[in-house]
């Protein structure tokens, strides 16, 4: 499976990590991490800008997360207009990186605050594509 | 040696503006050199602005140069997408200040309405980081609502102080004969309009526009020769940030816009107070309301209550955006730095009729490119 299957649209097909994919094809959230320097990258990076190093490794996100912000969107870009309205979240992983991705539809709107927690999780799309979202704890 | 801008101009701000590029171009290249001593002829280099993925001319410097009658004299493309103009001053001020040119023109332009809506809406979902965020869907409003909503959070700024730029701005655009919107718009129709990303509703939001605008640059000798007024470059900021919102350190304020105001008060050697009058990126009213935070008008968290408090308005402690800005003269991608510019120049030359601000002597340009990826601050002295 190509990174071009990655979320509801894709832009991108080739890619240095697109093995990612491929894990989250298992139900794995992969970051990669600097083997020389031992900084964690998510998204995942090839290379790494701090040692101009290309030597990473992959690690797995635990999925535990806290909200940072978000919002609900009632206007999209071409391709999503039949997901409206759809939320856009930024959060913190405990690992210490900070991921964007949209609510799991089960999400209660009304009760989502800034600093809950959220697990993010893979999510399989139609069309053999997948992607990965934020879900209640 | 300093750096004067000797003239400015632009085209009225609207939809189906009923001209091509070229002829947008021209007609605020011409509303700029009808009040100086100047011919095309005089000006040493142009500075093409706009954002490419809205054009569907390839490397408009030509078609523009030659509609302009700037051949053959060099002419190139600058682009910083909503800050394209602002960085083509930028550029033409180092050129100017290296004595490579003496006299330089930055034309700044957009025409939405070039490609199709349906076009357009496609472009704008690739604004964001193409592999790893518009995969999700997401736009210009969505990026601006996160910071809304972080900044709500963390200070307590109100969905009603965020209207409140806008009914502050339309005040302002009523009285701009060249701004798309002039209908002055109340705190309750803000309130109630429809959401687009919440918590930012319809008059939260810029509405795109075609437009161009026109900004002459010039060295301290040719500048006395080609007019009375000259306003002196007195600082310049340009800063960058990440276009992955995954790693933003800051959800409250832009950062790049932080580190270019810092770098154009240093090289102008005044104080965010000595400002008599500024001009932001208001491309949603949060975006106003962190500008002023983070061009030290106020403390950070206190945005909100500055408008609230009508500081912002003229006769305040600092009048921002007295044109209607971005939320209603209208937002032409790659002329709105240009836009700003002229603004402020009208207003230290005194000409700014009906929203002069007293004895301006001192004024700020704050253009931003992208959700804060591309800060450019300028200074402005009589």
């Amino acid at each position: 499976m190509s990174f071009s299957s990655f979320g509801k649209i894709g832009y991108v097909s080739e890619t240095k990590v697109e093995d990612f994919v491929r894990f989250l094809e298992k139900g794995k959230i992969m970051a990669t991490k600097c083997r020389r320097c031992g900084k964690l990258y998510f998204p995942p990076r090839a290379d790494c800008p701090d040692d101009l190093s290309s030597d990473v490794t992959w690690q797995e996100l635990s999925g535990h997360c806290k909200l940072l912000t978000f919002t609900t969107v009632y206007f999209a870009p071409t391709g999503f207009q039949d997901d409206l309205p759809y939320s856009l979240a930024l959060v913190q992983c405990e690992e210490g990186v900070k991921v964007f991705a949209p609510f799991s539809k089960d999400v209660d709107e009304g009760k989502v605050h800034i600093g809950m927690n959220l697990r993010l999780a893979p999510k399989k799309l139609p069309n053999r594509r997948i992607t990965y979202e934020l879900k209640q704890t | 040696m300093s750096v004067a801008i000797v003239g400015v101009g632009q085209t009225p701000f609207r939809r189906s503006c009923g001209s091509s590029i070229r002829e947008l171009c021209f007609e605020a290249f011409r509303d700029t050199l009808t009040d100086i001593d100047l011919v095309p002829k005089g000006i040493d280099a142009s500075i093409i602005c706009s954002a490419p993925e809205y054009d569907k001319q390839r490397s408009p410097a030509g078609l523009i140069s030659e509609y302009l009658g700037l051949n053959p004299q060099p002419t190139f493309y600058a682009e910083s997408i909503c800050s394209s103009s602002s960085t083509g001053v930028k550029v033409g001020y180092s050129f100017i200040k290296s004595k490579l040119h003496d006299v330089v023109a930055v034309i700044g332009f957009q025409k939405m309405s070039e490609i199709s809506s349906a076009e357009v809406q496609e472009r704008m979902g690739r604004g964001a980081d193409i592999q790893w965020e518009s995969p999700f869907g997401t736009m210009m409003p969505a990026g601006y609502a996160m910071f809304a909503r972080a900044h709500m959070q963390t200070y307590g700024t109100s969905e009603e102080q965020l209207a409140r730029v806008k009914v502050k701005s339309s005040k302002y655009s009523f009285l701009n004969p060249l701004a798309m919107y002039r209908r002055v718009v109340t705190l309750e129709e803000c309130l109630k309009a429809r959401v687009i990303a919440n918590p930012l509703k319809m008059f939260d939001c810029c509405a795109n526009a075609d437009g161009a605008s026109c900004v002459i640059l010039a060295s301290e000798e040719k500048a006395r020769k080609i007019t009375d007024t000259p306003i002196w470059v007195a600082g310049i900021g340009a800063a960058s940030d990440t276009l992955s919102t995954t790693a933003r350190t800051n959800l409250t304020g832009l950062t790049c816009a932080v580190e270019a105001g810092r770098q154009a008060y240093r090289m102008a050697r005044i104080k965010p107070e000595d400002v008599d009058v500024a001009e932001v990126h208001d491309c949603f009213t949060i975006a106003e309301i962190m500008a002023c935070e983070n061009l030290g008008f106020c403390k950070p968290g206190e945005g909100g209550k500055l408008v609230e408090d009508s500081q912002t308005y003229i006769g305040g402690k600092i009048p921002v955006n007295v044109d209607g800005g971005l939320l209603s003269k209208g937002h032409p991608i790659g002329a709105t730095g240009g836009s700003q510019i002229r603004t402020i120049v009208l207003q230290l030359q005194g000409q700014a009729g009906k929203t002069q601000v007293d004895g301006a002597e001192i004024g700020l340009v704050h253009n931003i490119g992208g959700i804060g990826l591309y800060g450019n601050v300028t200074i402005l002295r009589r």
